[in-house]
């Protein structure tokens, strides 16, 4: 799996001047021949913040006494890495003092990364500076490769995450693996004084807090009306809740499932009241789309084709009536069959449909026969008036229909192609 | 249309089979004894098609159990875990494991599949575990699903890759890549396009580099990498290829599929397995759905036919026919059944959802035509409150093909839909934001008259639909100048014979080649990126082409020089492996698909719902 020696050679051969290099942003591999005065300047610099001097010194030594000395003290390391299972570079944080002085920790933040991404051991302490630890970090960033990424932020960062925040703006890559991996912990507390340190939108604009205004309204309306139909129910005395009981609690119910029930259950009541559909359709600003295929739905399972009827019509200035709908009439006629509406009232519908294509089309699917044999006479189409006969029960009004017309001399008699001659039929 | 006659074979993917179950069991007698294991649920597909319960048992393995965030009730003194790297998991083990409190000593092991993640291993040490339990991984990468596919069984790849922005997996994605290229490589040409696939083919490329590489014959010529965000379009289409539409419908799992009451008319629902070994389905996967009743029901009669042979035979020939073709005759009459059975289910549930007038509505979006109808369509859909998800995925197409949605229809969509599904979409549609999947068109991205104008002559459909024209012209739609550039959508004014395919567009009615697949075709056939230079700026750039170093010859046109890996990273839909077999029928090709997970519409859409926080 590792090949040990040549591993740690080449180590030894080039990394030494790697370990100083982190305030260095440019090109730190083009730098192998600093100078000596560099690094023991460097040092010092490292020491002042370290105190555990005796460590690094042991660590940083580019002398070959140095180098001699250690293979044979960290070969045992290196041996239980292959089986690197039990042993991770966390623990190995806390080992005592006079332990640590057995490995090498002046890798690269470059090969600590690479060492991390094979499951090797590495020691992180000696990314100690915020300057080094942000090094590392871009380095993880660098190596494309999520879980060492989050490892550096939770083993290096963690501690000083709050002072950190402005460092992670910059570092977007790194800034969402931190967001995903609180996310997973559920660390909502940190997560938020995150987001908010950020100045990151916060999740709702204005107009989607409306939204959320409106689901708070919605649910004090859902407490209201499930306390008083549940106190109904239970009393009795309301016939709807005996015919048809309520199968489940309207708390949390989306706004159209709540517009649907009172529609179910309170369809008829004043607008003044909370549970009454007109109430919640202005309350909610509920589009005359969105309300007339609510209503629809809801009166249609109940089989309350008169109250269908009284949706549709509006009357004009000179008192005539008028089937109106914002919803295309082919729309209703499928809804109304998919509630098992009667043939009369679906033939209701399907005459109102405009186009003559797809009115006929939903008038032969449902079988009112009237429909269409009236759609032919009025194309004064023989033929699909003969084709049609054969469609109709035997002895049926329809048959005895089509014959009359067929018989009927005062029509003339032509074929016509009929796709061509579609009309409007009022 | 008839297969090559030299069309290259493909290399023996059992081997990686071979290869993980051999490692599983390495890690199993490490801990040498009985010992109980916990599986996690959704590796349970993936266990059992490489290897099965005895193997289990055979390196003592006394119980199996599946993990279900439940307290633990085994009484072994052993137990080992067979989880994913997530940190749900692994907290759930310390929940569940009250032994420590108890004095009890028990020896505990995880092995993590593919690989264990430094965050899985800090939750066991914040919780003092580290020590107490040994941890391990599987490098099981692959999963041949079939002969041409192999995937990675990583859904979740594609929301912490493209939602969450998360890298974890490239590495791995990295890895399984070596691992191919090691066993059947080395590659001649490694294409790609897409952020990820870039990272995944750098990881890779590193990985390589430190491995030492023997010179072996390479049984793959090309790698093509593709990141699921270059097309969104295509997966968010319906499907109506075979394979495609009973994936959508019942939901395909790791190459198996569960067949319900309504299928095979029994009280029993059965469980098929769908590769090139069923000798029906792998005729009719590729096949648009309007040509499989009538292929079925020829294979009736022949069965028929091939019965009615006994008749007027004498013992002997009864015999050998018993013997010798009865059994495969059984065989294949229970799978035509059970495809027949598939068949009547789909056109029940697709007329009971008016699948020709969504199919309609899909290809208007596609071509750009009646973009008002489509918008009541859709609006009709969330009024009433039909499936949440069919509504989102219409909501991504128009959004997608229009580059944005006009923000009086964005505002008006949104809150109805909010109001028919719920609130806690705000998250959802936060989700798709963040994807570009449903986005508002900002103020600016309009045309100028003048632009509109051209636009207007140059691809006007109609003169009846002016407004249309004008509503859907008068932005800057990549979609659009994408499907221009690469001649997507067919002209809607011609034929489409289904029966004989004249290319891709078949897995979608004719209306519309996949834009995946298309780009991968264009790729290949140049051999280089050069001159698809601004469809790629169209698609955001990340485009890569390299020549394999180390010992890849290029002696051209050996066989495995024919034989090309395309893996996509955040899934693929059984529509582009359809596409992909129909265009190496076509160039004489065999394409391989690795995929991190295989996708859909539904699957792609779930994976960003944000109202189960």
């Amino acid at each position: 799996m590792m090949k040990n020696k040549p591993d740690e050679e080449d180590y030894w051969n080039s990394s030494k001047f790697k370990a100083f290099t982190f305030d260095d942003e440019d090109d730190e591999f083009s730098r192998l021949k600093e100078s000596k005065q560099a690094v023991n300047s460097i040092r010092s610099l490292v020491e002042e913040e370290d105190d555990e001097d005796e460590v690094e010194k042991v660590s940083w030594s580019g002398e070959p006494v140095g180098r001699k000395t250690k293979p044979g003290n960290f070969q045992p390391f290196t041996d239980s890495l292959s089986e690197s299972s039990v042993k991770l570079y966390a623990p190995e944080l806390r080992k005592p003092k006079s332990e640590s002085k057995d490995y090498i920790s002046d890798w690269s933040p470059e090969e600590t990364i690479h060492r991390m991404q094979q499951g090797k051991v590495v020691s992180l302490e000696r990314f100690r500076s915020l300057q080094d630890k942000l090094l590392l970090l871009d380095f993880s960033v660098r190596a494309h490769d999520g879980n060492i990424i989050t490892a550096v932020i939770l083993f290096t960062l963690t501690s000083i995450i709050r002072v950190l925040f402005r460092e992670l703006e910059s570092r977007q890559t790194a800034l969402r693996h931190f967001i995903h991996y609180l996310t997973e912990i559920r660390d909502h507390r940190l997560l938020l004084e995150l987001l908010s340190n950020l100045f990151f939108s916060l999740p709702f604009s204005p107009e989607e807090s409306a939204h959320v205004q409106d689901h708070y309204t919605l649910l004090e309306r859902q407490i209201i009306i499930e306390a008083t139909d549940r106190l109904a129910e239970h009393a009795g005395k309301v016939e709807i809740f005996q015919k048809f009981p309520r199968r489940a609690s309207i708390l949390n119910m989306p706004l159209i499932t709540t517009l649907y029930y009172c529609c179910f259950y309170h369809y008829n009541e004043p607008e003044g009241t909370y549970s009454s559909p007109l109430n919640i359709r202005h309350t909610f600003r509920i589009s005359e789309k969105q309300y007339f295929v609510t209503v629809l739905a809801a009166r249609a399972k109940l089989k309350a084709w008169s109250d269908l009827d009284a949706l549709f019509t509006s009357r004009n200035w000179l008192g005539f009536t008028k089937k109106k709908s914002p919803l295309s009439f082919h729309r209703v006629v499928d809804i109304l069959q998919k509630n098992s509406a009667p043939t009369q009232v679906l033939q209701e519908y399907v005459g109102l449909v405009d186009d003559a294509d797809l009115r006929i089309g939903l008038a032969q699917k449902h079988k009112c026969h009237d429909i269409v044999i009236n759609t032919y006479r009025d194309l004064k189409d023989r033929q699909l008036l003969l084709g049609y006969r054969g469609k109709v029960e035997r002895g049926s009004a329809e048959e005895r229909k089509i014959n009359d017309l067929l018989d009927s001399p005062v029509r003339k008699r032509r074929n016509y192609d009929h796709h061509h001659h579609y009309q409007h039929v009022t | 249309l008839a297969e090559l006659a030299d069309s290259p074979e493909l290399p023996d993917f059992s081997l990686l089979k071979r290869l993980a179950r051999d490692q599983l069991i390495y890690l199993l007698e490490q801990l040498p004894g009985k010992k109980d294991l916990f599986i996690e649920a959704d590796l349970m597909s993936p266990l059992d098609r490489i290897a099965n319960v005895s193997t289990l048992k055979q390196h003592e393995v006394d119980k199996l159990y599946k993990v279900e965030y439940k307290p633990i009730i085994s009484t072994s003194d052993q137990v080992c875990f067979l989880i994913r790297p997530r940190i749900q998991t692994v907290k759930w083990i310390y929940v569940a494991n009250a032994d420590k409190a108890a004095g009890k000593f028990r020896r505990y092991k995880i092995i993590f599949t593919p690989q264990k993640f430094y965050a899985c291993e800090a939750v066991l040490e914040e919780q003092g575990l580290f020590g107490d339990v040994t941890t391990d991984e599987w490098a099981f990468y692959l999963l041949p699903l079939d002969d041409d596919i192999i995937s990675l069984e990583l859904p979740e790849f594609f929301r912490d890759n493209f939602l969450a922005g998360d890298q974890r997996w490239v590495r791995t994605v990295g890895s399984a890549l070596h691992l191919l290229h090691s066993i059947y490589g080395p590659f001649s040409k490694i294409y790609g396009i897409g952020r990820c696939a870039k990272m995944a083919y750098e990881s890779w490329k590193e990985q390589v580099e430190e491995g030492d590489t023997k010179a072996r014959q390479a049984e793959i010529g090309n790698a093509f990498l593709i990141d699921r965000d270059v097309d969104y379009i295509t997966p968010l289409c319906s499907q109506v290829v075979y394979e495609g539409l009973v994936d959508d419908i019942f939901r395909i799992k790791c190459g198996c599929v569960e067949f319900g009451h309504d299928v095979t008319s029994s009280d029993k629902s059965v469980k098929v397995m769908l590769n090139s070994q069923d000798k029906v389905f792998s005729e009719i996967r590729n096949e648009h759905f309007s040509n499989v009743f009538s292929f079925l029901s020829q294979k009736a009669r022949n069965l028929q036919t091939a019965y009615d042979k006994r008749r007027g035979m004498d013992i002997k020939q009864m015999k050998t026919f018993v013997s010798e073709e009865l059994k495969g005759l059984k065989q294949e009459h229970r799978l035509l059944s059970l495809h027949i059975g598939a068949c009547e289910s789909i056109m029940k549930k697709k007329t009971k959802q008016d699948f020709q007038e969504l199919l309609k509505t899909e290809h208007s979006l596609l071509e750009g035509f009646e973009i008002r109808e489509c918008i009541s369509f859709i609006e009709e859909h969330i009024n009433r409150q039909v499936s949440m998800i069919e509504s989102l995925r219409l909501l991504c197409l128009l959004s997608i093909t229009e580059n944005g949605l006009l923000p009086k229809d964005f505002r008006a969509l949104k809150a109805q839909y909010l109001q028919s599904y719920g609130v806690d979409h705000l998250l959802t549609f936060a989700n798709l934001r963040q994807l570009g999947l449903l986005v508002e068109q900002q103020p600016g991205e309009t045309l100028t008259v003048m632009e509109s104008k051209v636009g207007k002559l140059v691809n006007d459909k109609t003169a009846g639909k002016l407004t249309d024209a004008f509503s859907s012209l008068a932005k800057k739609s990549h979609f659009r100048a994408l499907s221009r550039k690469l001649n997507l959508v067919p002209k809607s004014d011609e034929e489409y014979d289904l029966r004989v395919p004249r290319d891709m567009a078949y897995i979608f009615s004719g209306a519309y080649i996949p834009l995946s697949c298309k780009l991968i075709e264009q790729v290949l056939e140049r051999d280089s990126w050069t001159g698809l230079e601004e469809v790629t700026k169209l698609l955001n750039g990340h485009e890569f082409a390299f020549t394999g170093s180390n010992g890849a010859d290029l002696r051209a046109k050996s066989d495995a020089q024919r034989i090309i890996l395309v893996m996509f990273l955040g899934g693929c839909t059984f529509s582009e492996i359809s596409a992909l077999r129909f265009l190496g029928r076509e160039r004489g090709y065999k394409f391989i698909v690795v995929t991190t997970a295989i996708t859909n519409s539904s699957r792609l859409i779930e994976a960003l719902l944000g109202n189960k926080v």
